[in-house]
């Protein structure tokens, strides 16, 4: 188990290194030049030449490399072109909002598909249990801000009854944080919530005709107490899995749901620092974003590790 | 079957956690009713609070006016009318201004303003500011302090536009002891200052209690950004904001038809939509093809079809608001005959570069149809705005067709650069225009009423529409600036009824 986690560790550490210099030339190609964005149409080409001095944007990309690299590595993101602040603070401010936004999902999503699932496993051979699996079908199908876009016309501009986006920080009003957060939630949810439920059927389905179940089931235990006891452990093998890609999903559908909801998060911050060639700021965002799916790969393949006493 | 049963319960939660919520926060509202505050959405948040380094309209549209002051201000109907200068005198050769300032007046810090104020301001302006626009403040020679209260302005030459610039950002006083931190503490004398910003989300200002003037009726305003046309549209129709300040689209206007809810103002701003034309290289080097441009395309159909039909149609670059401005959408009314006899038989191929913004988007697919019918086929591509456009067609004027909305102020001068990417040449017009500067109010009004005639004949561009202010609010929301024709969106007047 050592062994195995140092092997992945180190995995990790070489994929995020890649990672950065992907990131850092895939910037490099982006056309435009943040100096020229900054100052607009009417700049002056002196101005404009001395603030690519004072970006370092004139220098070489090697040299500007290293040094970004070479700060990351002791955690400094460096300095916005366009607001002149500290990159860090920006992205750990943005990274809590984006965290409770995609866990709230993934939440959202479990919370359909264990049950769903399950039932549907179970009962595969009634109507109920087909029907589920065709509507989860359907909702596989439907992006997440679809998705959101048909929540806000519902709940928000035909019921009124919940706010159609921003974002109320939870120390400032819990109950409003909450109300603001509901609507995304169920937005990512419930498309993630129809691709899990197909799993959660599945893995369920398997475990149900092994053996063992079927042991359990002649010593007397009903299909449901053999399979709660002996079979879900077993059947969240795959999906824990699925469970971490999935997650990685979710990361890249917040980035457009925090756009249809006015959300402050991660994928905002990129999207202006795209639009404003804010390119430090985009990296340093890309480099979470990168981070977070690896360290989420991660995480799974140790999780496995743990559930599955074969590959220990 | 389940798929509905779970969306009804979803459906419960969330309205029993709306009622909740939304108990909470009226109780809050109805025991402070003297507490009014509205909220106000726009689309482009700014990068900062420094419109003095910092490009780009959302600061002064944001800061102008409501937290900054000038000594002279732009009216709903472009007059320059006096406000931190009570009135102003000009010496006979017209090459000394005279304020005579507000005695009691006092920055948000505290400082009081004075004529001292005045000279560090606009030399500031000189020696601080990174932008362009700062050299239409070149003329100034020097400012002197004649009293605390009396602030003398020496200019190299007589200059109309020199007043007029006053009235922008370049003329915002700041204090000597305030512009330690630009880009997040603005301090001015103005009627709001800064309460909080959350970055990504809004910008709140608070009714400064210490100002000189009419205080505002509201004790705050929130600007709130919406990078989303729909999502801003959504907030007012939910009650998230109380004022859309620029629809994004004149079709989703429908929305807000009922009047015992929502109310529309519609009026004019600075932004002409041009459809620019590469003047330096084929095929519109050549004045006729240029001509034909303009024969081909039918202004009212487009706009009728690209923006709803609100908008006017102007014929040159002179918004109505101008002093000069003159009705030349006849000269070159709609005649496809007399365009295909300008392009004598022969068919083009052009590539028409626009930004990837909304009405760019909507005008082009018009143009290029309208086109097509008298031989010009005209290729559609996008760039995304602002980079890819500002590199591709307004740095390396790589392009044959553009759309874009121009939204300076008395902006025509741009057509005097023949870098600028028109590239333009025509050495009568600039001449127009620095006579123009110089002369008489009556001979600035005359000349560039010419220059703008010149611009028409030259067919240098086409001009598409003049861009539609359109504004909604809840109904009772009172005082929104009809007309965009300044910089600031200008919340002095805001109120709300009880």
């Amino acid at each position: 188990m050592t062994l195995y986690l140092i092997k992945r560790l180190a995995v990790l550490v070489a994929s995020t290194a890649v990672a950065g210099v992907v990131v850092f030339a895939f910037m490099a190609l982006l056309p435009g030049d943040p100096a020229e964005v900054a100052l607009g149409v009417n700049a002056t080409p002196e101005a404009v030449a001395a603030l690519r001095k004072q970006f370092g944007t004139d220098r070489a990309p090697v040299a500007q490399f290293l040094d970004w690299f070479g700060g990351l590595l002791h955690g400094d993101f460096g300095t916005s072109y366009v607001t002149s602040s500290p990159i860090g603070p920006q992205i750990s401010d943005r990274l809590g909002v984006t965290a409770v936004l995609v866990l709230g999902g993934m939440v959202v999503a479990l919370a359909i598909a264990v049950p769903l699932g399950t039932f549907a496993a179970v009962h595969h051979r009634n109507p109920l249990g087909a029907a589920i699996s065709a509507v989860s079908q359907v909702g596989i199908a439907i992006p997440a801000f679809l998705a959101g876009i048909l929540l806000v016309f519902v709940f928000a501009v035909q019921a009124q009854a919940l706010p159609s986006g921003g974002y109320v920080p939870i120390a400032e009003n819990p109950g409003e944080w909450l109300r603001s957060l509901l609507l995304p939630w169920l937005s990512l949810g419930l498309v993630q919530g129809a691709v899990l439920t197909r799993y959660v059927r599945s893995a369920v389905l398997d475990v149900m005709r092994e053996d063992y179940l079927r042991t359990a089931r002649a010593k007397g235990r009903g299909s449901t107490g053999a399979l709660w006891r002996h079979g879900l452990r077993n059947a969240s093998i795959p999906v824990v899995t699925v469970l971490g890609l999935q997650l990685a999903t979710l990361l890249i559908g917040a980035v457009v749901v925090e756009r249809v909801f006015v959300i402050p998060g991660l994928g905002d911050l990129l999207l202006n620092g795209v639009a404003g060639r804010d390119l430090l700021l985009v990296q340093g965002v890309v480099m979470v974003l990168v981070a977070a799916v690896l360290l989420i790969n991660f995480v799974v393949d140790v999780a496995y590790h743990l559930l599955d006493p074969r590959l220990r | 079957m389940r798929r509905i049963g779970i969306w009804i319960a979803a459906g419960g939660l969330l309205l029993a956690t709306a009622a909740c919520g939304g108990t909470s926060s009226g109780g809050g509202s109805s025991s402070t009713p003297k507490n009014q505050s509205l909220s106000v959405g726009f689309v482009a948040e700014p990068a900062n609070l420094d419109f003095t380094s910092t490009e780009g309209a959302a600061i002064p549209q944001a800061l102008l006016v409501n937290v900054y002051e000038g000594l002279v201000k732009l009216d709903q109907d472009g007059k320059i009318v006096p406000l931190l200068a009570e009135k102003w005198e000009v010496s006979p050769d017209r090459k000394t201004y005279t304020f005579a300032l507000r005695k009691d007046v006092k920055f948000s810090s505290g400082a009081p303003f004075t004529a001292d104020d005045v000279a560090f301001s606009l030399d500031r302006v000189k020696t601080d500011w990174k932008l362009k626009i700062k050299s239409q403040l070149d003329v100034v020679d020097k400012v002197e302090k004649k009293d605390d209260s009396t602030a003398v302005v020496q200019l190299k030459k007589p200059s109309n536009g020199f007043l007029y610039s006053m009235a922008t950002r370049l003329g915002a006083m700041f204090s000597r002891t305030g512009v330690s931190d630009l880009a997040n503490k603005p301090v001015g004398t103005g009627p709001y200052t800064l309460g909080s910003w959350r970055r990504g989300d809004s910008i709140q200002l608070n009714a400064n209690p210490s100002y000189w003037g009419t205080k505002p009726s509201l004790t705050s305003i929130t600007l709130k950004y919406f990078k989303d046309a729909t999502a801003m549209n959504n907030a007012l129709l939910t009650g998230g904001i109380d004022v859309i300040s620029a629809v994004q689209a004149p079709e989703s206007l429908q929305q807000f038809a009922d009047p015992n809810r929502f109310q529309t103002v519609e009026g004019t701003t600075n932004g002409e939509v041009v459809l620019s034309m590469n003047n330096s290289r084929p095929p519109f080097n050549d004045k006729k093809a240029r001509q034909a441009v303009r024969y081909a395309i039918d202004h009212k159909a487009l706009l009728d079809t690209a923006w709803a039909g609100r908008g006017q149609l102007i014929g040159s670059m002179v918004p109505p608001t101008d002093p000069w401005y003159e009705d030349r959408t006849g000269d070159y009314p709609y005649d496809p005959a007399k365009a295909k006899q300008l392009l004598g038989g022969k068919t083009l191929s052009v590539k028409m570069r626009i930004p990837n913004l909304p009405y760019a988007v909507a005008s082009a697919q018009v143009v290029k149809s309208q086109l097509a019918q008298v031989g010009i086929n005209a290729e559609i591509e996008p760039l995304e705005f602002p980079a890819r456009w500002l590199d591709v067609v307004f740095k390396q004027g790589d392009y044959d067709l553009s759309i874009i909305n121009h939204v300076e102020p008395r902006d025509m001068g741009i057509f005097a650069d023949k870098s600028y990417y028109f590239r333009y040449d025509n050495p009568e017009f600039g001449k127009l225009l620095a006579s123009a500067d110089e002369g008489t109010e009556q001979q600035q009004t005359d000349d560039l009423k010419k220059a703008a005639k010149l611009l028409s004949d030259d067919a240098a561009a086409d001009w598409l529409f003049l861009f539609p202010n359109l504004i909604v609010a809840k109904k009772g929301v009172t005082g929104l600036p009809k007309n965009a024709i300044a910089e600031s969106f200008d919340f002095t007047a805001l109120a709300k009824q009880q």
